[in-house]
């Protein structure tokens, strides 16, 4: 639900901050006063420390996940920095939500691919846990074991094929793909090995490794021809990340075999009223503050990330 | 579930879809290979003589030296191919491949699978052109790591 066009912030309480890699910092955001802040996954707010500026961040709980907000900050810049800086106990302004969401909420029998790239996690955890919570809900009303057993959650995809004449139980077939530069650059890690418990399939991938690393080695689209729990076409895609990162994970979905209309990106530019007015969001033909940051991967979109900046 | 070994080689990706005698031409050069975690396929600089296509398991392509330690260059998994250097002179590896957990492969001899592409040229071109992809794809895996496209975008 978006909260109008209110310009003026409502002060929110750090309540928890968490760094969760080198310039990554976590915050959980209590309203001082009043109804904690409705909103849907994927939607941003515009977070606002106080004289330094505003800036818009993508939330990163999901709705109904308590009564504070989750928001992941990257230090890239003065308002960035002076957020991530922020100390328990202090205060900082939100407005929102903004914008468009993933729309779980309207999700029937479709599998999901999640397909993050770097901090571009954030926007996409808070739909993760509605997806697998839902998951979990619907397992135990169906009375099927509340996750797979270790190694054989997601069979040979020859065996699938061998199989594919049996209908499969709707909506419970996640794949969640990350992928980052380095191993320090990871973030919400401890969310990971939890929904791989829950019965998503997880892969993890870095550019680099480091000693100890023990995961997969390269990049993120080349995850997407090993998925197996998901088939390409009953499945949507989110994916969110930089938009050069964006761009190639959506072709490589095409190159899978998924339809671009079942294909959904998070996009960003310089937002600022948050409610289509300003126009300083402008991306061709959307106001990605208003008609983002969730936008079909559609021909109009693609060929936006597509153009050189003039 | 494939059994014979051609059936093995037809349901790998690199040659799906081929004609059956073309997967039993494969099959003629090929067994099967198992590997412990921490086992090398093979070493840097040793005789490159052998294709594996995957079954199971996960293989790193490594990179040792001195100061720096091992430096993993990718990981591969089910259904992708390791090893192409047995296509090219002067037939040497140019990485260390090691098993990171239990592998299930076939072994494909280099010398023998260059002899029947030499012996029916319309097979060789196929499997090149299919090998050749699959080079594609390394190197445009490659390009995107240089590009660091995580790091990229934000400035507030």
């Amino acid at each position: 639900m978006t909260a109008g066009c209110g310009l003026r912030p409502r002060p929110h309480r750090v309540v928890g901050r968490r760094r969760l890699a080198g310039d990554v910092v976590s915050l959980e955001l209590e309203p001082l006063e009043g109804e904690p802040l409705a909103f849907r996954a994927g939607q941003f707010n515009m977070l606002t420390a106080f004289g330094v500026g505003e800036v818009a961040i993508s939330i990163s709980s999901a709705p109904g996940e308590g009564s504070t907000l989750h928001h992941t900050v990257r230090d890239v810049g003065a308002v960035s920095h002076a957020l991530t800086a922020s100390r328990v106990g202090s205060l900082v302004g939100v407005r929102g939500a903004f914008g468009t969401d993933w729309g779980v909420d309207a999700l029937e029998a479709e599998d999901v691919v999640v397909v993050a790239g770097g901090i571009g996690l954030a926007p996409l955890r808070g739909a993760i846990e509605q997806l697998v919570s839902s998951r979990t809900r619907r397992r135990r009303r169906e009375g099927a074991p509340e996750a797979p057993h270790p190694g054989e959650h997601h069979p040979p995809r020859e065996a699938r094929e061998h199989h594919s004449t049996q209908p499969r139980p709707p909506h419970l077939h996640l794949s969640v793909l990350v992928g980052a530069r380095r191993p320090d650059q990871l973030i919400f890690e401890d969310d990971l090995e939890r929904w791989r418990e829950a019965g998503a399939e997880v892969e993890v991938t870095v550019d680099l490794a480091t000693p100890g690393w023990e995961g997969g080695v390269g990049v993120v689209t080349a995850l997407v021809p090993r998925i197996t729990a998901c088939e390409p076409d009953r499945s949507v895609a989110f994916v969110c990340g930089p938009e050069l990162m964006m761009r190639f994970s959506a072709r490589a979905l095409l190159d899978w075999g998924m339809d671009p209309e079942r294909i959904f990106v998070s996009l960003e530019r310089n937002m600022q009223c948050g409610c289509g007015i300003c126009g300083h969001c402008q991306l061709g033909p959307l106001l990605l503050c208003r008609d983002g940051p969730v936008v079909r991967y559609d021909r109009t979109v693609a060929s936006l990330l597509q153009e050189r900046e003039r | 579930m494939p059994t014979t070994i051609a059936a093995l080689v037809a349901a790998h990706p690199l040659f799906a879809g081929l004609p059956a005698d073309t997967a039993e031409l494969v099959a003629g050069c090929s067994h099967n290979v198992a590997f412990d975690a921490g086992e090398l396929l093979f070493a840097e600089g040793g005789p490159a003589d052998t294709l594996y296509l995957l079954r199971r398991g996960r293989v790193e392509l490594e990179l040792s030296s001195p100061g720096a330690g091992t430096l993993v260059v990718a990981t591969l998994e089910a259904n992708d191919v390791v090893g192409w250097s047995w296509l090219f002179p002067p037939y040497r590896w140019h990485f260390d491949a090691r098993a990171v957990q239990p592998v299930g492969a076939i072994a494909v001899d280099g010398a023998c699978l260059r002899a029947k592409a030499d012996a029916e040229p319309a097979f060789g071109y196929e499997l090149v052109k299919r090998l050749t992809a699959v080079i594609l794809d390394r190197l445009q895996s490659t390009r995107l790591a240089l590009l660091d496209i995580y790091s990229k975008g934000e400035t507030s």
